[in-house]
Order: structure tokens, then sequence, then C-alpha cells
């Protein structure tokens, strides 16, 4: 390299790129078979054995034993012999003490299940390393510590858990999932039987070891392997007192049909077609970041995800030219080299709905542009997509993607983005980027949404309740009011 | 050279020049570049500092880094002696390692440039001076001009000049303004280094403001700090500087280099800082024209790293010379 400090280089013969930085695959310990969890013992489950991708290479990853619908009657029977034997008559105090146990294992093993998440995923490996694994050890840390101050967190003096309660969880953060539906549930006092995704079973698989090595009480803690069937079966089983489901909004639909007029308790965490706002006296470069942050994480698998950029049209060439450079220097590739930005889509299947959405938004007249990212030959890549000429009649306007596509659209004044933003079926979450402290406060008042960002955008805590409005849901999860969800709090539980 | 849209009309070439053409006209510029959300830019440099550097690429790296580095020695107690041992380090960094590049320049104190030409002519090592009452740049312009005139008649090949930072805080811009212009001027060829002292400045929107301030007037390089005020360089303020020259490039084609001085010891810090040089102003400033460390210690970290990289396996601080 010889480079004159005083005279302008001759770049091309001296760029300099990161050399691989791959994350070992053994950390995962990841074995070929995995067993259900049900009763505080590893069982073969009555469903066929179910095979698990890793979607960055598309090869099989391990194999998984899954529950028919007769296990789900004898998981929900351990339950309730869990719940009204030891469960449920605990102290909170020692509730408490399995949790901090479990949140304490979760960060021990942290590496180990970042590395599972990753093969079974698709996620960069610096997401599951920095974000899942934390977040999700957080979440049990967080709960821990409510199981014995229930009765002066305002739900009167006497707070009394609601029983079984069934959990269905999606694939795009499956560990998280499982420990913001697993977390608040133990710490009121209830048990649980929980469906993964049928294309995410392992991390909440190693979670169960987790479980079983904290000695938790057998049938506290049930974990069903399966496909869409046995999740039906679980949430419609008569033995559970609440269910507490994370996914679509057209399955949302299903559920909440097939238990009304059951009294059983219902929380849905489902869809979103979230509005990121950027205001002409933003941060335009934090925005920037924002807005790649708010679409580009996890591959764009996230329901809250920022899908729709609605810009001020002042700057909206601006935002957008410098939102295409940042794009351009993001990396895709293997998940597991610690590097990489944009890892694969998680299965075969959502990478095909991914494009056929996207292919819409160019036979309605969008234009396309997409990242000039070198993409992998195997495994399930899809790189960051953005649109513009956007209108809000456009399917890419109006449903949700779940992949790294971003669609721009403009407004001129602040009534105008907030009639935009809020002019869809969803509401889960939505981002306001301006200077202007008063203007986040309007704007975030008048969003339909249940949470709104301010200069920031997709983070979360264990602190704060999330949810949606409208089609994303209802319930809370996180905070005072996700604990509610789990909590007997009318009047005849004090 | 196209000029990219990427910028607002009131930041197009065409308007620029008005930008400085009276103090009222330069406010209303400075102070209408976009704001800076700490958060965010914090959370991005954070971000960016777990990119991992291995194997070639690391030791390309450490490299890059050494023939960036502006040894320094600014203190009241240099001698002859220890101006002319910085000056054989900075020929030859590792003796035991002929192969390792030289560094880009030494940077000293006026009265001290003579000592470090003597031994440096015809290396390709520059001659670095703060000059204009370095540190505090309290003293008049006649002074200013007469320390760079000092520096560049003893040999100077690059001048290290403070800004006012009072008067910058005063919101008097004209005045550092016209200060860079009559430094600038002074210098002739000589490039000009623009210390912005971030650490006094306070504010992220301050640093980019006075970034635009320094480009504006004609610096060559935009640099964080003096060394004598804490905090020196960090890697947000580094992140601000680098958009700042990324934006002046769209606006104007001209590339303006940076230079981080102070807190950067290690080999660690040194990659971190070129990773954000890489991925924030772009991969043509991955240059020693366009980008430096100054800094003392760090030299000696990049030397054992780079032995470690290419023996093997560590040695320690008595196999590298002590300057």
């Amino acid at each position: 390299m010889t480079l004159d400090p005083h005279s302008p280089g001759v770049r091309a013969a001296t760029d300099w790129d990161y050399a691989p930085a791959p994350e070992s695959a053994a950390i995962g310990r990841v074995r070929d078979r995995y067993q259900m969890f049900v009763g505080g013992s590893f069982v073969d489950g009555g469903g066929d054995d179910l095979e698990t991708l890793n979607p960055a290479t598309a090869q099989p990853l391990s194999t998984v034993s899954t529950a028919s619908v007769a296990d789900v009657d004898v998981a929900v029977g351990h339950a309730r012999k869990a719940f009204e034997g030891s469960w449920s008559r605990l102290s909170g105090a020692e509730r408490g003490k399995y949790l901090f146990r479990i949140a304490r294992s979760i960060a021990e093993r942290a590496r180990e299940l970042a590395v599972v998440e990753t093969l079974d995923n698709g996620k960069p490996i610096k997401e599951s390393r920095d974000v899942d694994i934390p977040t999700a050890a957080a979440h049990f840390f967080y709960h821990a510590g409510w199981a014995d101050k229930l009765q002066h967190a305002g739900f009167g003096p006497s707070p009394q858990p609601l029983g079984v309660v069934g959990q269905v969880i999606p694939w795009n953060f499956p560990l998280l999932m499982a420990a913001w539906k697993i977390a608040p549930a133990l710490a009121a006092g209830n048990t649980v039987v929980i469906k993964p995704a049928e294309t995410t079973p392992l991390s909440i698989l190693v979670l169960a070891e987790i479980l079983a090595d904290a000695d938790l009480p057998p049938g506290v803690v049930n974990i069903l392997p399966g496909a869409g069937d046995i999740g039906k079966a679980l949430v419609q089983h008569p033995g559970i007192d609440k269910v507490a489901f994370t996914g679509s909004t057209q399955v949302g639909k299903q559920i909440q049909r097939a238990l009304a007029g059951t009294g059983r308790r219902l929380t849905l965490e489902l869809g979103g077609k979230a509005a990121n706002i950027v205001f002409d006296d933003a941060p335009i470069d934090q925005a920037v970041e924002g807005i790649v942050n708010g679409i580009f994480f996890n591959q764009g698998h996230v329901c809250c995800a920022g899908s729709r950029l609605l810009v001020q049209e002042s700057v909206a060439d601006e935002v957008v030219a410098k939102l295409q450079e940042r794009i351009s220097t993001l990396r895709l590739g293997d998940p597991m080299d610690k590097n990489t930005d944009i890892g694969a889509i998680n299965s075969a299947e959502q990478l095909s709905r991914v494009t056929a959405l996207a292919a819409t938004g160019e036979d309605e007249g969008a234009v396309r542009w997409t990242s000039p990212c070198p993409v992998p030959d195997r495994g399930f890549f899809f790189p960051p997509t953005v649109f513009t000429n956007v209108s809000q009649s456009m399917r890419i306007a109006r449903e949700e993607i779940f992949g790294p596509v971003l669609s721009v659209l403009t407004f001129r004044t602040p009534d105008e983005a907030v009639a935009k933003a809020n002019n869809t079926p969803y509401g889960l979450s939505a981002g306001v980027w301006t200077e202007k402290g008063s203007r986040i406060l309007g704007v975030a008042s008048a969003l339909r949404a249940g949470v709104v960002w301010a200069n920031t955008f997709n983070r979360f805590d264990p602190t704060a309740a999330f949810g949606g409005y409208k089609e994303s849901g209802f319930g809370r999860e996180g905070g005072r009011s996700g604990l509610a969800a789990y909590l007997n709090t009318d009047d005849e539980g004090i | 050279m196209s000029v990219s849209p990427t910028l607002p009309a009131h930041l197009r070439p065409a308007l620029l020049a008005d930008a400085a053409a009276d103090e009222s006209s330069l406010r209303r510029f400075l102070q209408g570049l976009p704001g800076v959300d700490p958060v965010g830019v914090e959370s991005r440099a954070a971000a960016l500092a777990t990119r991992s550097i291995k194997s070639t690429a690391k030791l390309r790296a450490i490299d890059l880094a050494i023939s960036m580095v502006d040894l320094t020695t600014l203190e009241g107690s240099d001698t002859p002696g220890k101006v002319r041992t910085l000056a054989a380090k900075a020929r030859r960094p590792d003796p035991g390692f002929p192969d390792t590049p030289t560094v880009a320049a030494v940077c000293v104190y006026p009265d001290m440039v003579a000592v470090a030409a003597a031994e440096l002519a015809g290396t390709g090592v520059g001659i670095a001076s703060v000059a204009t009452a370095f540190p505090s740049g309290r003293s008049s312009l006649e002074v200013k001009l007469a320390d760079t005139a000092l520096a560049i008649e003893a040999g100077a090949t690059e001048i290290d000049m403070v800004i006012d930072r009072g008067a910058f805080l005063a919101g008097n811009y004209g005045k550092v303004f016209d200060e860079i212009r009559a430094i600038k001027a002074a210098c002739g060829s000589t490039r000009l280094k623009v210390i912005l002292e971030t650490g006094e400045l306070a504010t992220y929107d301050n640093v980019r403001r006075a970034s635009f301030l320094a480009m504006l007037a004609g610096g060559d390089f935009i640099k964080t700090s003096t060394g004598k005020i804490a905090p020196a360089a960090t890697l947000p303020v580094i992140h601000v500087m680098l958009q700042a020259v990324h934006d002046w490039y769209a606006l104007t084609g001209d590339r303006v280099a940076v230079k981080p001085a102070g807190g950067i010891r290690n080999t660690k810090d040194a990659l971190r800082y070129l990773v954000a040089v890489r991925e924030v102003a772009g991969p043509e400033w991955l240059d020693p024209f366009l980008f430096r460390f100054g800094a003392s210690s760090l030299l000696n970290d990049l030397l054992m790293q780079r032995r470690t990289q290419t023996d093997g396996h560590y040695s320690g601080p008595n196999y590298v010379t002590v300057d």
C-alpha cells in the first residue's frame, strides 16, 4: 500500500473491506433431534416429525417432534394440575426466584441461544446477539421483579392469576416472543401451554432446557411444537382460561370468532403498516438511520416495522437520496457473519409472499429501487427495496409485506401526515421525526397507534407497554398494563 | 462535477458564496443546517463500533492507520532531542519490520519545526505545526498570522490552527470565518487543518455548524481537538464530522479531510474510526491524504498489533521503541 499522505491517492487499488467474521455454528450445539417439553419432561409428540431449515442455506438444520391434537389435551391437563397444585399457591417471592433463575440462565447461555436463533431464523447474528437474547433475558428479569409486588401494581389489594394460558407465537423473534409471553404469565401466577412457529422451534426448546435446569415445577410451562392445526386446537381448548396470540390479523380474527361467547380472555398482537413520519425540520441523518432501522431491522419481519415512510415534500428528494445511499452500504449475506446487516428471509413461503407483493408495486405504477448489494445464490434472500411514487391506494401502501420493502409517500402539512398515517386498518406503531417538541406531542396524540416513537424507531423495553389499535389487536405486553393481561383485575378477584 | 440533489436548495453551491456574504447570512446558513439528534448519532456510532475486523482486513487496516498517524508531541517540555527521536520514529516506526509504512507527519510546536524539518527532509513524512496561539487561540489575528508564518518559514508542510471558540459560542461566526480565511491565505499551498475543539463546542449541532463554517472558509481539514481539552475525539463527534465532509462533497465536489485527535490510544479504537470513515464518509476517505489520526501512544499499539498479525503471537511493549 503506497498512499501519499500529501497528495490525493488513487482509490481503486487501496479499498479496504472487512474479511469474513463468522460466528462459530458449533456454539449453538444444535442437536439432530428435539422433543416437546410437557409436564416437565422432554417427550415425543404424536405428530409427524418436522424438519426445520437454516434459511440462509435452505439446508435441513434439525428435526423436531411435534404435537398431535391429543397432546394438546395432555399438555393442558399438566398445566391445570401445575396451576392448581403448586404454582398458584407459591408466594410471589418464590415465583420471582424461578424467574430470576431463568433470566440468569438465558444471559449465561446468551451466545449459544444467539447462534441457535440465527441458524433457525436467518436473522443476523449481531441482532440475535445484541437485541433478541438480551431483551428476552430483560423480560424475565423485569417480570421477576413484579412477582412479589402484584398487590402494589394498582390492580387492587390481591389480584389473582387467570389459570392456564394458551399462547401462540410467531417466527420473527422466536425466543423474544416466548419471553414476552411466558414471563408475565408466570409472574402473575398462571401456567402456560405455548406453541412456537413451525419454522422456528429450536430456541424455545433450548429455553425448555433452561426451565428444566431451573427446576421449574413440572407442567408450569409446556411447549408444543407444531403447525397451525395445533395452534388452533390449543386456543380453542376448553381447559384454557386465556389466549395470547401474536401473528397475522387473519388468524387473529379467526381466534376471536372462535372464542366469542366462551368467556375466555384474549389478547391479540397482530399485523401493522406503520407510518414513519419525517418532517422537514427533522434531524435528517438520524431520521435516515431510523428509517433504515424501522424497515430493515430483522429483514422487515417486524409487525411494528416502519413500512410506510411519510416524508414532507420539501425534503423528500433529499431524504430519499440519502436513504438510498445509506441502504447501499447495508451488508446482506451470511447471517452468521458478525458484519452482516441483513440476513435471510425466514422461509421460502415468506420469500415468495414478499416477492409477489413487491411485484404489485411495479404493476401499480410505483418506482422500484433495489439496493445494489450482492445477493447470495443459495438460501432465501431479498435485497432491500424502496418504492417511491407510492400512492395511498396501492397494495404496497396498504398491505403488510413483512419483508425488507419500504413504500415512500409524501405529505405537505402535519394534518395530511396524520390523516395518511391513520388511513390504515392497522394501528400498531408509528414514528415521528422533528426537532420541534410541540409537534412531536401534537402528532403523537393524533396518531391511532399503540406505540409512537419520536426521533427513534423499533426500540423495545420490557417496562414499556406494546400493543395495537384497530386490527393490530388489543391488550398490551410489557410494563404494568402488560401484567394486567395475565391477572384477574375484576372486582370479584379482589 | 455534477451536483448531487441530496441537499436542500439553500445549500446549493450558487448560494454557498452568498452564505458567507455577511454575518447574518452566515448565521442563517449555519443555523439552517439540519439538527443532529444526539441519541441517534450515539447509537449509530455504538452500532458501527461492533463491526468485527479480522485477519487480512485487520492487518491492512493497521498499515492504513499507521500511514495516517500524525505523530505528535505538544508539550512545554519538548526539546530538540525529543523532536529528533520523534522524527526518527516517524521515518522508521518499527526498525525490526522495514516494510512498516511511515507515518503521515509529525506534529510539533512552531519553534520545533526547524528541528523536525532537518530530520525529515526527503523522507516523505510531513511536518505539521500547530499555530494561531495554540491551544486556546486567545490572541490577536496579528499574532496568529505571525505564528503561522513562523511555522511555514521554518519548513512546516501543514498548519493546524485553532478556531476562536469564544467567538463561535458567542455567535460571532463572521469573526471565526474571517480568521480561518486569513490564516488560509497566509498558508498559501500549505494544507490547513482547522481545529474545532469539539469538547468546548458542547453540542453535536455546534460540531456540524463549525464543520461547515471551516469548510466554507476554505479549510483543507477539519480536526476535532487540540488534545488539551477533555473530551477530545469521540466516535459520535467524528460521525458528525464525517457526515459533514460527505455532504460537502455532494454539494461542491471537493473532498475535505478529517482528523480526530486526542484520546485514540489503541488499535481497537483506530479500527472503529476507520469503520466510521468507510461507512459514513465513504471508502474514498480511507487515504492518509483525507484522514489522519492525531496521536502519540497510538502508534506503538498499532506496531505491537502489527507484529501480532505477522508473527502470530503477542510480543510486548519492550519490543517497540518508546519514541
